[in-house]
């Protein structure tokens, strides 16, 4: 099985923590002149996303996570799965639940997304940064108030809701980015 | 540009002060026949000819400290030395190591490691000083503390001197919720000392004054490395100490051992050691044996980072901050 020492930690390394991938954040060197050296980590779990701090013994060794970042398709759902294709070698995928997470918001079919695999299988789903999506429900906005602060909440054909500006209207497109689930901009 | 005049200007104030104070400025090789057998240091090594043309069969080591070669010295007779090197150390580079580094280092004959302390305090006010006109933010009230090194632990822990063990250290982690990587149960863990670097790094010394210096003295005697023992309070101790700036480790400084058949013990005990951990054998100083066999004075003496002290007076966050071309850009 494929380890890591401890002077080959770097951030980003993937590694295997009490069963689970984890990811290292930060690492920092840390050794008395005539003693010990350590290796002070803060790991992201991959799985969960929560950050802890994990110290090792330098010149310890740990496993190594089989895990890659992949570009696939997303095909559809059938409720229970969400489907993903290699666009390379036309292989499919299904995530869960737990992998796809809130991603599923952000997923219209035929769009490309990273897909994050452990052990071959989807560990973690990210959508595009930005997506464009038709809304679905909005009240009535105020016609020519473009200029007026003031949002209102927008239902998206995935599920999503955003707060969209008052003179968007149902059926139209819009540009939301994805990390903050914010409305960025109008699609003509 | 600022960063080589603030260098300059400190290496101009430490000759001053050891000019001011009759200590002799000396230089050692740096290549050397010898190396280091602390376990928890590396020497560069290498493998070359030592004339034109012959045959490239003579190991040689990069020094890790000027110490051997200075002790020489002052066995020779040279009284008050100090010195300015580069140093290297394999397998050390982080936010506060760089591989090769610079290291003063100096001795005082007819000192003991407190009297050095003194000193050390005196010196680095006189560094302060001398880049207060170019950092004027820095603080001329800076606070020197002391603490007994079992004192530390006491206070960090509860735990005596009689009761440190790694069990007792591993359920006091446990208590704290601390994550360790160490285990009481594992066969190579069970030196109490590796339990007591841990403790150190990641309780004790993360919990002194962040913005003054801490000096941190009477080593455990397991900890002694080119200290004297002696007796505190019924305790075995080694006379030695180290000074931090908050958290850093800055300078490390014995009441050196004379003794030449136990430095030989302690060359020894240190290269099974190294036996042990699968560690690269290399050859003990006996040019140094030899000497303190003649007669070392009563001496002490203490190695500085300078470049941690640049940083601590320069408020710099990494170590490549305060040198030109750091690892990877040498």
């Amino acid at each position: 099985m494929a380890s890591y020492n401890t002077n080959e930690f770097k951030s980003g390394l993937k590694i295997m923590l009490d069963g689970d991938p984890h990811a290292i954040v930060e690492n920092e060197f840390v050794k008395p002149g005539k003693g010990q050296a350590f290796s002070r980590t803060r790991v992201r779990n991959l799985k969960t996303g929560r950050v802890v701090e994990k110290t090792f013994k330098s010149g310890d060794s740990v496993e190594a996570a089989d895990v890659m970042d992949t570009e696939m398709q997303y095909l559809y759902s059938d409720g229970e799965h969400w489907h993903f294709m290699d666009p390379k070698s036309f292989e499919q995928l299904a995530a869960d639940k737990t992998a796809i997470g809130d991603a599923h918001l952000w997923l219209t079919e035929q769009d490309n997304c990273e897909v994050t695999l452990w052990n071959g299988e989807p560990l973690t789903v990210t959508p595009p940064n930005f997506v464009e999506m038709k809304i679905t429900q909005t009240d009535p906005g105020l016609r020519g108030d473009t200029a007026t602060g003031g949002n209102k909440p927008a239902t998206m054909e995935t599920g999503a809701v955003v707060k969209v500006p008052l003179f968007i209207e149902e059926g139209e497109v819009i540009k939301i980015d994805t990390r903050s689930g914010e409305y960025v901009s109008r699609v003509k | 540009m600022t960063l080589l005049q603030r260098r300059a200007t400190l290496l101009h104030a430490i000759r001053n002060y050891f000019f001011s104070a009759s200590v002799t400025e000396v230089v050692t090789p740096i290549l050397s026949r010898f190396a280091t057998t602390d376990p928890h240091i590396e020497s560069f090594a290498t493998v070359a000819s030592m004339t034109a043309g012959g045959v490239e069969d003579t190991p040689r080591y990069l020094h890790t400290s000027p110490e051997f070669p200075m002790k020489r010295l002052l066995c020779a007779g040279s009284g008050d030395i100090y010195q300015i090197c580069s140093v290297f150390r394999r397998e050390e580079a982080g936010r506060l190591h760089n591989p090769e580094f610079q290291l003063l280092e100096w001795y005082r004959c007819g000192f003991d490691h407190c009297r050095l302390m003194q000193d050390v305090e005196d010196f680095v006010r006189h560094c302060i000083a001398a880049l207060q006109q170019l950092n004027p933010t820095l603080r001329e009230e800076t606070v020197f503390h002391k603490i007994g090194y079992y004192d530390a632990v006491e206070a960090a822990t509860g735990l005596s001197p009689q009761q440190l063990s790694p069990a007792s250290l591993q359920s006091y982690f446990i208590k704290q919720g601390m994550d360790c990587p160490l285990s009481a149960d594992e066969p190579h863990a069970d030196s109490l000392d590796i339990w007591l670097d841990f403790l150190m790094s990641m309780v004790i010394a993360p919990g002194f004054d962040k913005t003054g210096f801490t000096f941190v003295y009477d080593y455990p005697a397991s900890q002694a490395a080119l200290a004297r023992l002696m007796t505190v309070d019924g305790i075995n101790v080694a006379a030695r100490f180290e000074l931090f700036y908050g958290e850093i480790e800055l300078a490390n400084g014995f009441h050196e051992l004379a003794d030449a058949l136990e430095q030989r013990a302690r060359f020894e005990s240190d290269l099974s050691q190294r036996q042990v951990q699968g560690l690269s054998d290399v050859p003990m100083d006996t040019a140094l044996l030899d000497a303190l066999a003649n007669g070392l004075p009563d001496c002490a003496g203490v190695a500085i980072g300078l470049d941690r002290l640049l940083m601590m007076l320069t408020e710099a966050e990494r170590i490549e901050d305060v040198i030109a071309f750091p690892e990877g850009r040498a």
